[in-house]
């Protein structure tokens, strides 16, 4: 890999421990890729929550911190697995708080922007079409490549931290032009209605291409998707398939047409109503018993809070219901009265939590939850590996199950 | 003995038990990582240990969770010795530079999950791209 005199002074140590593992880390990785040299980076998203980051990442992170680690760029993070203002009730043990705070500790002590949410494209700094950045959750690197024409690839958290203190990343996969060009060509047979509907494409497109290395060219959208839609359709898609980045043709910054991508030169594959269907049908049926719904993965922006507490103004729910709010959403949620819609109705707001990555198996035990309802797709994949069975629905079906206590 | 080339991947060379399956993988979907063994139900080796194998699979899926999760079950010394894809994706190839784990990909010969049985005894030298099948010509 060819390397500037800076990126060999970090190589060799001159600048100090922390610089020398990431810049060290970057060119490990790079070199199973076959990046040629290091591209500056605007922003790095960082994911790194107890359950994932575990007692040796924090012994590393601290470690890391006692270097003198720096951020050199705007670094900040995924959603937290503990919402430190409400983890008894969940059944989230003080361990898992104690190793929260010593994650949190370490990377303030970096530098890092603590902004603990997995919706930064629509709350922090959306990055701009050519934009290099570093991002991590698979959500947030699909929706940045795809829907505003940033070049990401899917930074894991020591990849992101690395990127944060040395401004740079490998360049390879998404940062390179010709890995940007369609390589499989999928059409719609259905106009997706909603955000389940986005989801529930963005998860048999997944599925279809199923690898990091493709990338696919939907065609035949003829409803352009809000960016909630957006965040459901790639969220389910990078779930499902591994996918970092998508093109709607027509509709996308990179594919204005499909010969934009080199879309016209792939056979077509039709994602016909069996397949939506197989995928929905996958999961739960009515009057099934119901344990917990809950709306994350991605968390809920401002727009999504708002019809959630419309949907629960005035009810009553046998079965609890939890919606994660990013911290930048919630003082807005907070102060406009849908916090209060929700909670009165016996729903529980989270803050810079997404459910999922906060130890779920242990939550799922502790509170007896195994039947689980969402509209997220997404949630619903990863779940079925946690102990759970999960069940997908719309908004609307999953604050009526709430209330009704049973799948309606 | 076989000897099958592969891209240069990453960690120490490492010798060990195959076990092989047409599935793709994720740390944070497919496994319970204090046990050792695939979790996920409809998973082909669900129920399965993973612990000191090298894993053979197609390739890796979902979340960035995997590259922190790969050092921590390394910590715990509930891992596996080695995986090997079909292709990797990045947050593998990154998990597996943190933690020291042994990883490779790109097979020359075709799918690996074809060329390595169940069971077969391998060799892998990340740096060289070679993975050798000792007990089989």
């Amino acid at each position: 890999m060819r390397l500037t005199d800076e990126e060999q002074a970090m190589l060799a140590g001159e600048m100090g421990k922390a610089q020398q593992w990431a810049i060290d880390h970057q060119i490990k990785v790079g070199g199973m890729f076959d990046a040629k040299d290091l591209v500056p980076v605007s922003q790095a998203h960082m994911m790194g929550d107890p359950e994932a980051v575990g007692e040796a990442g924090a012994d590393f992170l601290e470690g890391l911190a006692r270097d003198g680690a720096k951020a050199k760029i705007p670094t900040i993070t995924d959603p937290r697995g503990v919402d430190l203002s409400y983890y008894e009730p969940m059944g989230q043990t003080e361990e898992m708080a104690s190793l929260e705070r010593r994650i949190i500790g370490a990377l303030e002590k970096m530098g890092v922007m603590m902004t603990n949410t997995c919706i930064n494209y629509q709350t922090i700094m959306p990055p701009i079409r050519g934009d290099h950045v570093a991002f991590g959750d698979t959500g947030v690197v699909i929706y940045a490549n795809s829907a505003c024409g940033a070049r990401s690839n899917f930074e894991g958290g020591p990849s992101a931290l690395a990127a944060g203190l040395t401004g740079r990343t490998p360049r390879y996969g998404l940062h390179l032009d010709e890995k940007r060009q369609a390589t499989r060509r999928l059409r719609v047979s259905e106009q997706p209605k909603g955000l389940t509907d986005w989801g529930i494409l963005g998860a048999v497109a997944g599925k279809t291409v199923g690898s990091y290395w493709e990338v696919p060219v939907i065609e035949g959208l003829e409803v352009v998707p809000t960016s909630d839609e957006m965040k459901h359709l790639g969220a389910a898609m990078a779930s499902y398939g591994s996918t970092p980045l998508f093109h709607l043709a027509g509709i996308t910054p990179e594919a204005p047409t499909l010969e934009a991508v080199g879309g016209e030169k792939l056979t077509t594959e039709v994602l016909d109503a069996d397949a939506m269907n197989a995928m929905r049908s996958r999961f739960g049926g009515k009057g099934d018993k119901l344990d917990v719904v809950v709306f994350a993965a991605p968390q809920l922006s401002l727009v999504e809070m708002e019809q959630v507490a419309s949907l629960c103004n005035g009810k009553k729910m046998k079965v609890p219901l939890f919606a994660c709010a990013a911290p930048q959403v919630y003082p807005d949620a907070q102060r406009m009265g849908f916090v209060e819609k929700i909670e009165n109705a016996g729903g529980k707001v989270l803050v810079g939590t997404c459910f999922y990555n906060g130890f779920a198996r242990e939550v799922g035990e502790a509170n007896g939850w195994k039947r689980l309802l969402s509209n997220s797709a997404k949630i619903v994949n990863i779940l079925g590996g946690y102990g759970y069975e999960p069940a997908l629905a719309s908004m609307e079906d999953c604050v009526s199950s709430a209330i009704a206590g049973e799948i309606v | 003995m076989i000897v099958l080339n592969c891209h240069k991947g990453i960690g120490e060379s490492v010798q060990g038990e195959a076990l092989v399956a047409k599935d793709n993988f994720s740390a944070r979907y497919d496994l319970d990582r204090i046990k050792g063994v695939f979790s996920r139900p409809d998973h082909a080796l669900a129920g399965q240990s993973y612990d000191g194998k090298i894993l053979v699979m197609n390739t890796s899926k979902g979340g960035v969770a995997s590259a922190w999760m790969l050092h921590e079950m390394k910590a715990r010394g509930v891992t596996p010795k080695a995986i090997l894809f079909n292709t990797a994706n990045t947050i593998l190839a990154q998990g597996a530079a943190l933690a020291g784990l042994t990883m490779c990909d790109r097979f020359e010969r075709g799918d690996v999950t074809d060329l390595i049985q169940n069971g077969d005894v391998l060799e892998i030298d990340p740096e060289a791209g070679t993975v050798t099948i000792t007990n089989r010509d």
